[in-house]
């Protein structure tokens, strides 16, 4: 059993820490927002120089040749700076759905995609929308048992404008055949989506972080009654609750990616816990964080709003609550045994 | 990461398990806070100890078996599987023990750890005062040195085990009031010497399951002092951290609780009809057991290859105090009108289970209170892990 990150794997998630910090600073953030959201080609070509595409790529085919479980933070760092989705769903999820397009598509595909010269955008089963869909080379779409690989001129691309502006999303309306369907295609779509909760629940870690920490810097540094307003109980324990919520979800979320980058037993559960979880530190981290800073964090000038924005626009997304909280009385309440202690991690 | 038990720790849960079945009283011991059930427990700990399950994580010449942390989670696992009663000395296995590895000379090892092991030694903690409770730095029994002696005097209290057990380990007062927590010394206090009175002091669940200790003049040998004069805190400290951190409560206990509840819950589901938040109140509970066992493979793992415990270990103290509260508040409401009534004095509780649901749901009360209350423990991560002013 060994439940900690090898020493490459905190290298390399401190290097994303750094080149996020550099890049996504809050300032870049409100260009983005300014420039209707989204990852413009600068952004995304400096991920791909990173090697943030191949991340999950096996190294005889040019990637990094991590799993999901090694990956992970590299996504929370991305949630702490609120990085615009597409490059994350390019990373995390088109190295799974490109095999379905066939040796040839693939081969087409991926090398593209490692360099960054290809832009893939892929459609989340249950979403609305696509994250910069008009900016995509190809779009691999999920809906219901059918998947759709789609590239200019085979899809309609109409706008959807979300309350956060860092979003660019579209609805994509195929205008061809899918590549895939039926079980094959329920399957994938089965599995993208176990994905995409994942990636959602580690991005939600690294945003509740953030908002922690900007409404500790806020605590330590306004002052009422003559001190600073971080020294009273009442706000010390607003953001003591944060942080335990915090801690006990990271796990959840570290060991859901391990269980999606194998076959390993209960992944509904697994996958659906990391999201609840997940999600619950995050909104309570923007509840609890906006309250600290009090009026201040309801301007649009304060820089909490760009992460806050993000919590509330991607709780409904990956998989909403309802549905995460739907697969796990699944798991629990109809199964043959209810899991107990030694269960956690027996027959992985 | 590597989610898998290694061979060796699969053999380490084999032999647990069928040690356990072969050994575990088929029917309960009586409750530990009567003289009968303490007597009761003492012999099973000298069962465990004969076979070396006391106190796994200590050096063999101890009385352990050198297990790592996960191997010690695994023999939780199996020890609450198998229903096998409470372990009357955790506080001298899990709060003491550590302390004394780290900071005891070898001779207070060699004096103190066997006998604790096997049960002969029954240790209670001696924390609390009338006049300190939260405010710990500020408690007041005096240990005035005199030779090769402290003589103690002063009063102890909420002292778990204190009714039935031989020692207790706790901080007493060598310096002045106004030193607070630099004035404070670790002693290792026998529970038979003479000037020590223990009066019993009746719990919410009628037992007396913890005790005041009076001290009048007693001679306490400087040997018997943890680290040195003064540094008590400091000592203490890292037996907190311990006990607040990882080893008080493992995540066993509330996953087996877990288990029940969703099994109590899938015999009443006629219950969903009359409140369609229970299940919601069930599922969260479940979760929140899973995720106590996930963050504490975590921090064992990073435990077993050097790493230290910190602050964060406040955390946990409140996670599972929480979660205990949730777990119980759940059964019972689940068991409804029937809660109240314990099964076996009572023809009107339907579940067999209900009298312990109801011993639970009391116990779990004192969770948010003792160890250091879950306010307490929300200054300290407020001050020492986010870094916010005193």
């Amino acid at each position: 059993m060994d439940f900690t990150f090898s020493e490459d794997e905190c290298l390399l998630r401190d290097a994303a820490r750094e080149f996020f910090a550099t890049e996504m600073t809050a300032d870049r953030l409100r260009r983005i927002w300014e420039e209707g959201g989204g990852c413009d080609d600068r952004l995304w070509s400096a991920l791909a120089e990173l090697g943030l595409p191949g991340i999950l790529v096996p190294e005889e085919q040019g990637g990094l040749g991590l799993d999901e479980a090694g990956a992970v933070r590299v996504v929370e760092e991305a949630g702490y700076v609120a990085l615009p989705e597409s490059p994350l769903h390019a990373a995390w999820l088109a190295p799974f759905l490109l095999p379905t397009l066939g040796e040839e598509g693939r081969a087409r595909w991926l090398p593209r995609l490692l360099s960054g010269e290809a832009r893939i955008a892929v459609g989340i089963p249950g979403d609305l929308a696509v994250e910069d869909a008009d900016r995509a080379h190809l779009v691999l779409l999920s809906e219901g048992d059918a998947l759709f690989a789609l590239t200019a001129g085979s899809f309609r691309c109409e706008p959807r404008t979300s309350f956060d502006p860092g979003r660019r999303a579209f609805a994509v309306t195929p205008s061809i055949d899918p590549v895939c369907i039926g079980a094959e295609g329920a399957r994938i779509a089965a599995e993208l989506l176990d994905r995409a909760a994942v990636l959602a629940a580690a991005y939600e870690l690294g945003l509740a972080r953030r908002i922690l920490d900007l409404a500790v810097e806020h605590a330590r540094q306004r002052c009422q009654f003559g001190r600073p307003v971080g020294s009273f109980q009442a706000v010390k324990h607003l953001l003591a609750d944060v942080a335990v919520r915090l801690q006990f979800a990271r796990p959840v979320v570290y060991r859901a990616a391990w269980v999606v980058a194998r076959e390993a037993p209960r992944r509904a559960l697994a996958v659906s816990h990391a999201r609840l979880a997940a999600g619950q530190a995050a909104r309570l981290a923007a509840r609890n964080g906006l309250q600290v800073f009090g009026a201040m964090g309801y301007t649009w000038e304060c820089d909490l709003q760009l992460y806050l924005k993000r919590v509330w626009s991607l709780a409904g997304r990956c998989g909403d609550e309802a549905l995460h909280r739907r697969r796990v009385r699944q798991a629990l309440l109809v199964g043959d045994t209810v899991p107990g202690a030694g269960d956690t991690f027996a027959e992985n | 990461m590597d989610l898998r038990y290694t061979a060796t720790e699969q053999a380490f849960r084999e032999e647990a398990r069928a040690w356990l079945a072969a050994h575990v009283p088929r029917d309960p011991l009586p409750s530990p806070d009567t003289a009968e059930g303490f007597a009761a427990h003492r012999l099973w700990e000298q069962r465990l100890a004969e076979a070396r399950w006391s106190a796994v994580t200590w050096p063999a010449q101890y009385g352990g078996r050198g297990a790592t942390l996960v191997e010690w989670l695994i023999f939780e696992e199996e020890y609450y599987r198998a229903g096998a009663p409470v372990r009357i000395n955790a506080n001298g296995l899990h709060l003491l023990a550590p302390t004394l590895l780290e900071h005891g000379t070898p001779e207070q090892k060699a004096r103190f750890l066997p006998p604790m092991a096997k049960g002969e030694e029954v240790w209670a903690q001696a924390w609390s005062e009338p006049e300190a409770g939260s405010d710990l730095a500020a408690l007041r029994c005096r240990a005035v040195r005199d030779g090769d002696h402290y003589v103690l005097s002063g009063q102890k209290t909420w002292s778990t085990r204190a009714a039935f057990a031989d020692w207790c380990f706790g901080l007493f007062r060598t310096g002045s009031l106004g030193e607070r927590h630099r004035g404070l010394t670790f002693l290792l206090v026998s529970l038979r010497s003479p000037g020590v009175r223990v009066r019993p002091i009746r719990q919410l669940d009628g037992r007396a399951g913890f005790a005041e200790i009076f001290f009048d003049e007693v001679k306490v040998p400087v040997s018997q002092r943890v680290g040195e004069e003064g540094e008590g805190w400091k000592v203490a400290m890292a037996t907190a951290g311990f006990e607040r951190g990882l080893l008080l409560r493992s995540p066993a206990r509330f996953q087996e609780r877990a288990r029940r509840l969703v099994e109590l819950w899938r015999r009443r589901r006629d219950q969903l009809a009359r409140d369609p938040h229970l299940e919601d109140a069930v599922v969260q509970a479940w979760l929140d057991a899973e995720a106590y066992c996930l963050a504490t493979y975590h921090t064992a793992c990073r435990l077993d290859r050097g790493g230290v415990i910190g602050p964060e270990a406040s955390t946990n103290k409140i996670f599972w105090s929480e979660l205990d509260l949730l777990l119980c508040d759940a059964a019972l409401r689940i068991l409804g009108p029937a809660a109240e009534f314990p099964a076996g004095k009572e023809v009107l509780a339907k579940e067999a289970d209900s009298g312990r649901w109801l011993e639970e749901f009391l116990f779990a009360q004192a969770g948010p209170i003792y160890a250091g209350t879950n306010e307490i423990q929300r200054n300290i991560i407020a001050e020492r892990l986010l870094g916010l002013p005193r």
